[in-house]
């Protein structure tokens, strides 16, 4: 046996408890100090695992996992700031919010957006999905006219695969004109689940939210 | 080169950062500074080179920290305290609380070589780095910390266990 093992054996690195509680206090104390640039959480779902990101002014990225959150997370620290921290407290109401709409409770979102990381024509193109409501569908040449550019159905296609904001921003009510699915940056499952999600929530007016016993 | 999100830092380093606290102050301090590290650390990490040594560079602000702990401590001590140098003592909380006492009583310079080296795994040149001095004198430091707890460390098991 030797002393440097005795010292590594009582001072162990693992102390899985006392760490957990210093990060989540890490993580309180950096938002009310204002150093946190950007907290993040998961949100199990019925399309599965989300990640959700937010900065200061609002959620700015909700990910699949099929985008590996990982790799999200890193796009983040790139683009934004490498201030990124697990913090769960700033990204509860956009969380309950999603609960409610994946239990068919809600319609529309009503928390700040940080639209940060799309920009231009994108941008613009997401900024119109919020006019196809509820539980409806509208082709990409239809949302090329609402933004301003018949002609750019490529380029809506594009601005619904690269949309920072899916389900939120509601990317999966774009479907092309054939009546086919189209793409989707969550897969053609998670578009599928999210379009039947909407049509019976809809068709079913006035739901009562609770659960039924 | 891309700096990865300081979760990962935290996630890579938050347990080698509890224990060399641990080490340098006894438990009951020992998670406020490891609470005021990771805060500052976070405050300058934008500004930190993405090929910095980052394991390195958080123990050097633990050691800033336990130093400014340790100061505080002296300043509060009564005369017939401790040595200004020995941190509170730690709570038997460890699986071996008579080598965390022992630690607790090495001098100030022995007890960070021996965290910085023994317990982050920091080579010698890196603790002569964080200590201020020499190389040498900082292999010298852990040596002769690990010699004074070999002196002073009862050992009560039998040494069939590893």
């Amino acid at each position: 046996m030797s002393l440097p093992d005795d010292l590594a054996r009582a001072f162990p690195p693992d102390d899985t408890d006392t760490l957990r509680r210093l990060r989540a206090r890490l993580a309180t104390t950096a938002q009310a100090e204002g150093v946190l640039d950007v907290a993040y959480r998961t949100l199990d779902s019925p399309v599965g695992p989300l990640l959700l990101a937010a900065t200061g002014r609002g959620l700015v990225r909700v990910a699949y996992l099929s985008e590996d959150h990982d790799a999200v997370l890193q796009a983040l620290a790139d683009r934004i700031s490498p201030r990124v921290l697990r913090a769960p407290a700033p990204l509860d109401p956009a969380a309950r919010q999603l609960g409610e709409y994946f239990d068919g409770a809600r319609r529309t979102f009503d928390v700040p957006l940080d639209w940060q990381l799309a920009a231009g024509f994108r941008a613009a193109v997401l900024h119109r999905l919020a006019d196809i409501g509820y539980g409806r569908t509208a082709s990409y040449a239809a949302v090329a006219a609402l933004a301003g550019n018949p002609r750019a159905v490529r380029a809506v296609g594009t601005a619904c695969a690269t949309n920072p904001l899916p389900v939120v921003v509601p990317c999966h009510r774009v479907v092309r004109s054939d009546g086919g699915m189209g793409g989707y940056l969550g897969g053609l499952d998670a578009k599928r689940t999210l379009l039947d999600l909407e049509a019976r929530a809809a068709a079913e007016p006035a739901s009562s939210p609770a659960s039924s016993a | 080169m891309s700096k990865q999100p300081f979760e990962a830092v935290v996630a890579a380093h938050a347990g080698t950062v509890l224990r060399v606290c641990r080490a340098l102050l006894g438990n009951a301090e020992a998670e406020d500074a490891w609470s005021e590290t990771f805060l500052a650390a976070l405050k300058a990490y934008p500004e930190l080179p993405a090929d910095a040594n980052v394991e390195a560079w958080l123990v050097t602000i633990a050691h800033r920290k336990a130093v400014d702990v340790l100061r505080a401590a002296g300043r509060r001590a009564t005369p017939l305290g401790q040595l200004p140098d020995a941190p509170a003592a730690p709570e038997p909380a460890g699986p071996d609380p008579d080598l965390i006492a022992a630690v607790a009583r090495l001098p100030v310079k022995q007890r960070h070589a021996v965290a910085y080296h023994y317990l982050a795994g920091l080579p010698h040149a890196e603790v002569a780095a964080i200590l201020g001095g020499t190389t040498a004198a900082a292999r010298r430091a852990a040596a002769d910390g690990i010699a004074a707890l070999r002196r002073s460390y009862p050992d009560t098991r039998k040494g069939a266990d590893r």
